[in-house]
């Protein structure tokens, strides 16, 4: 028997906004608990919430960056329930009337393409956090969260098998860091994504039973859960039982799904319209602005790259791949007109230690200024290549600043001609046999008086100065 | 030389006369409270700060419109640094870091806010018997109800404690009382006076207003309380005038709407003698009565008691026992928590509300209820925006009767519902309405409900302020007429 498997996705993205989606609260991650806590974030009795302009704002860059449809009038509702870390028993959301609805993103998977459809995307306010492991045998909780605005994503359910899925969020999470709508940061919650997974027998028309899985935070996490729970839900069917509709906890521990509630003990969310908010309206002049100053997106700035700027294909997707790296590449273009030497240092040496330390770009020490800086350097001559890798690699493990360790270093390199000449001098005196051999034919023997000289200067001889001086001194 | 049932307008003369100190006037108002204690209007007095407030008055006089008014206030507002209990055991021990723009509003007038004023529990109930700091006393007689929810305020002022009280009105909770203890109340427009602060029991619904003993006070008094405040976002932004302008303007051609469909028959003979004796009144004024239909009129009360309970189900989740408020001692695990916590904590009455509310909101039952009763009510305002397009004003009985008996409806949760049959609509449509006394029935006041126009409080200010200049129930007191 063969299976299919039917996944949607419920993204949870944290929309950058310096306060919180309906109080003058602070969103900054990492402070201590319960300080970024103002009088509607903890729920108090009477006050009042007031909706955050610039989280619809990042929600319509959002909506138009995948051609999506923007409602301009659009509504808050309550979802009631009880929980410590939701100070007013509800959670106001955008069920009736989102902000975003119908809109589309490319994903791309080893070898294929493939479009997934975003049934919506609508703004809700965070909770905050419970704590279970700091006070024995008691929950602490921590408001600083409470009303962050999130952008729940919802896809349809077209997203086909595991690896599909993954590509999915990064393709999502690509689009909302170049929106620069959200941070991307996983291991700070900034990303969290529910999965409803369900099989059916290949060719049937009429889905499965889903599983909701929940909360998970990492690429690998997702592939694994869901690969899970496939295996999970095919084994039960095989067996002759049937699939239970329910809300499912990944462990990433014990890499294993288990069950958290079921339909039964699901909630009743009693939605209804939120009566302290009026439905809030997007005007055509604000549409407009925010559609004047969408920023550029990864396949625009790849064809800019090649038909522009003339970079291969190759380098050009690597490079507008990630925001980071195509905001160093922008940067450095900044200092010089050699986009190819750019571009190489990005798809080759900068790629290969990311290779090897098996991160993300934006997880290096590398900032796009330093970046741009050790290209500047490398472009007006002050080191060479060689030099170049090396202080690369200094700046890789500790972060420092590139002109301070080349300065520190001494690594400057050899223009003067006279003292290069003094060098080559000395080189070819001391070196008499080879001076014959090479002058009765020995071509490959020139290459062994650059090294010499080389090493002479530690490497900071400028390697053109060298190659026409020698080729003067061995006429 | 007394304050007692002695307005806002003679308190601010007698002060500016020098007839009486600040600390003076304070001083009496917390010796009356004191003398009418088995009142039991107030739920948490504010001595000490009111009395130093007075003295720094004395002897830095100001030209403050309310300054040095002695004002109550509902315990639904958030006052800061002062106990705010909203009438339930839940809220016993709060104190708000923070005051509601009302409160604010008036305290920045220069007022005095004397003390925190007893109200049915979260404003759920129309007889003060719901409130967890017992019920409050009408001073008409100790053994009838001064109606609710704002109960405690019209009790207060009815026994000239305070020349004045704020109040405020979800389904008739101004006008039912003022009715009852024989004030004048008045509900302004949905959005014109701020919710922050305001501890909410129905959002779309809940509106705050003053309770005087004249219309022309509650003019005073709106022109302080109102505001546009940009931290409740259903406030309006619309010019807020001199609620005092038109107070004497001529009624003369003016229409005052009579509603056909309202059954008078149902009422004491004696409500509608009264009541068709005030419309006479103003006709001989000049005033034209018109015969208008509100023919979905009949569905406010089933509307309202969907629409409140649904609001206020969610809007009292969140006192739940974790972050303030009472907690119970002796809960075992989360679930326990809340279950003890809220079942301690709120009354029988707040409970029935919840549980309507969450039945009317429940998936399977939404469209049924909560999505027809907004239908409702999206046809009872339009009734309304109909007739006011021939009208004025529209005239009915504020109650069905005068103050009734402590514990005579007590088992009934529809008959007390029934009490706020004239005064739902006004609520439902966004609409100011108010209440003045307009006659005594064996010596229990009464009042007559006048409705106006969106954003026309100035409208029915000057019908109320024309009335009280030509008739003098306004004067009468549980002690008898006042000169």
């Amino acid at each position: 028997m063969s299976w299919e498997t039917v996944i949607g996705l419920e993204i949870h993205v944290q929309l950058s906004t310096k306060s919180k989606l309906f109080s003058g609260g602070s969103t900054e991650f990492g402070a201590e608990s319960n300080t970024h806590v103002d009088l509607i974030d903890m729920g108090l009795p009477g006050v009042l919430p007031v909706a955050n302009k610039e989280a619809f704002y990042k929600a319509i860059r959002f909506g138009l960056a995948t051609g999506a449809n923007i409602n301009q009038t659009s509504s808050f509702d309550r979802k009631n329930y009880f929980y410590p870390d939701l100070p007013k028993g509800y959670q106001i959301t955008q069920m009736a009337q989102p902000i975003v609805e119908k809109g589309s993103i490319k994903i791309a998977v080893d070898d294929y393409e493939k479009e997934i459809n975003i049934t919506r995307a609508h703004l809700e306010e965070d909770a905050g956090k419970s704590i279970h492991d700091m006070f024995e045998g008691e929950t602490g909780v921590d408001l600083n969260r409470a009303g962050t605005p999130l952008l729940e994503i919802v896809s349809e359910p077209e997203i086909s098998s595991a690896k599909e899925a993954v590509a999915y969020f990064k393709a999502i999470r690509q689009l909302v860091t170049f929106l620069d709508i959200c941070d991307g940061n996983m291991a700070q919650g900034s990303m969290r994504c529910d999965v409803n997974v369900s099989i059916k027998k290949s060719g049937d028309k009429e889905l499965g039973t889903r599983a909701e899985l929940k909360n998970i935070n990492s690429f690998k996490f997702i592939e694994k859960a869901i690969n899970f729970e496939i295996d999970r839900q095919i084994k039960l069917i095989e067996n002759g039982e049937s699939i239970v509709q329910e809300t499912r906890l990944y462990d990433s521990e014990k890499n294993e799904t288990r069950s958290m509630r079921s339909k039964e003990e699901a909630n009743d969310y009693r939605y209804f319209p939120c009566p302290d908010l009026l439905p809030v309206i997007i005007s055509d002049k604000e549409l407009k602005e925010i559609k004047e100053n969408l920023p550029e997106l990864p396949e625009e700035k790849e064809i800019r790259y090649i038909n522009e700027i003339g970079l291969d294909e190759s380098e050009a997707k690597i490079i507008s791949s990630s925001k980071t790296m195509a905001n160093m590449f922008e940067e450095a273009s900044s200092k010089t007109d050699d986009a190819k030497l750019i571009a190489k240092w990005l798809v080759g040496d900068i790629s290969a230690l990311l290779n090897k330390d098996n991160i993300d770009i934006d997880e290096s020490n590398l900032s796009a200024e330093n970046f741009g800086k050790l290209i500047e350097r490398i472009s007006d001559g002050t080191i060479s290549g060689k030099i170049a890798k090396s202080v690369l690699e200094e700046v890789w493990e500790t972060a420092s600043d590139v002109d301070e360790i080349i300065q520190s270093k001494g690594l400057v390199q050899i223009q003067d001609e006279s003292i290069l000449e003094d060098i080559a001098k000395k080189v070819i005196e001391s070196n008499p046999d080879q001076v014959s051999a090479y002058k009765a034919g020995k071509d490959k023997l020139f290459g062994f008086f650059v090294g010499q000289i080389m090493k002479e200067t530690q490497g900071k001889a400028n390697p053109k100065a060298v190659n026409e001086i020698l080729k003067d001194l061995l006429k | 030389m007394t304050i007692k049932y002695k307005s806002i307008k003679e308190i601010k003369n007698m002060i500016s006369n020098k007839e009486i100190s600040n600390k003076e006037v304070i001083q009496e108002v917390f010796s009356l409270i004191n003398e009418f204690q088995d009142l039991n209007a107030f739920i948490t007095l504010n001595e000490e700060n009111s009395i130093k407030k007075a003295e720094e008055l004395d002897n830095n006089p100001s030209d403050l419109p309310l300054a040095g008014i002695p004002i109550a206030q509902k315990d639904l507002f958030c006052t800061k640094g002062l106990r705010t209990t909203c009438g339930s055991n839940i809220l016993n021990n709060f104190i708000p870091p923070y005051s509601a723009t009302v409160i604010e509003n008036l305290e920045n007038a220069g007022c005095i806010s004397v003390g925190k004023t007893n109200m049915d529990e979260f404003a759920m109930g129309s007889s003060n018997e719901t409130s967890f700091f017992g019920n409050v006393k009408n001073p008409w007689g100790k053994n009838l109800v001064p109606g609710g929810s704002s109960g405690g305020a019209a009790s207060a002022v009815a026994a000239g404690l305070v020349p004045a009280a704020t109040g405020t009105d979800t389904g008739g909770s101004i006008r039912q009382p003022a009715s009852l203890c024989g004030i004048t109340g008045i509900k302004p427009t949905y959005g014109r006076v701020s919710r922050w602060g305001m501890i909410a029991f129905a959002s779309s619904l809940d509106q705050a207003g003053p309770m005087a003993r004249t219309a022309e006070d509650c003019a005073f008094m709106l022109n302080e309380m109102c505001s546009h405040d940009e931290k409740d976002t259903t406030s309006l932004d619309n010019e807020i005038p001199d609620f005092q302008e038109n107070l004497n303007s001529s009624l003369k051609g003016r229409k005052i709407g009579i509603v056909k469909d309202l059954d008078l028959s149902s009422l004491n003979d004696d409500v509608v003698e009264i009541y068709q004796n005030s419309l006479k009144e103003f006709e001989s004024m000049g005033a034209e009565l018109v015969d208008i239909s509100l023919p979905h009129l009949s569905l406010s009360v089933p509307a309202y008691y969907v629409v409140a309970p649904a609001e206020c189900s969610s809007n009292l989740s969140r006192f739940d026992g974790v972050k303030f408020g009472m907690r119970s001692e002796d809960a075992k695990d989360l679930e326990e928590l809340y279950v003890k916590t809220r079942s301690e904590g709120f009354g029988d009455e707040v409970k029935r509300r919840i549980l309507i509310g969450s039945y009317v909101l429940s998936a399977g039952y939404y469209d049924a209820y909560y999505k027809k009763a907004q239908q409702v009510r999206r046809l009872i305002k339009n009734d309304f925006e109909n007739v006011f397009k021939n009208i004025d004003v529209i005239m009915t009985p504020t109650t069905r009767g005068p103050a009734f008996k402590i514990g005579s409806k007590g088992d009934d949760p529809i008959q007390m519902y029934l009490e706020d049959l004239f005064t739902i609509s006004a609520n439902l449509a966004g609409l100011p309405a108010m209440s003045l006394p307009n006659g005594n029935i064996e010596n229990k006041p009464i009042g007559l409900q006048i409705i106006g126009n969106f954003l026309d409080e100035n409208t029915i200010l000057n019908f109320a302020h024309m009335f009280q200049n030509e008739t003098n129930w306004h004067m009468y007191t549980p002690e008898g007429i006042i000169q």
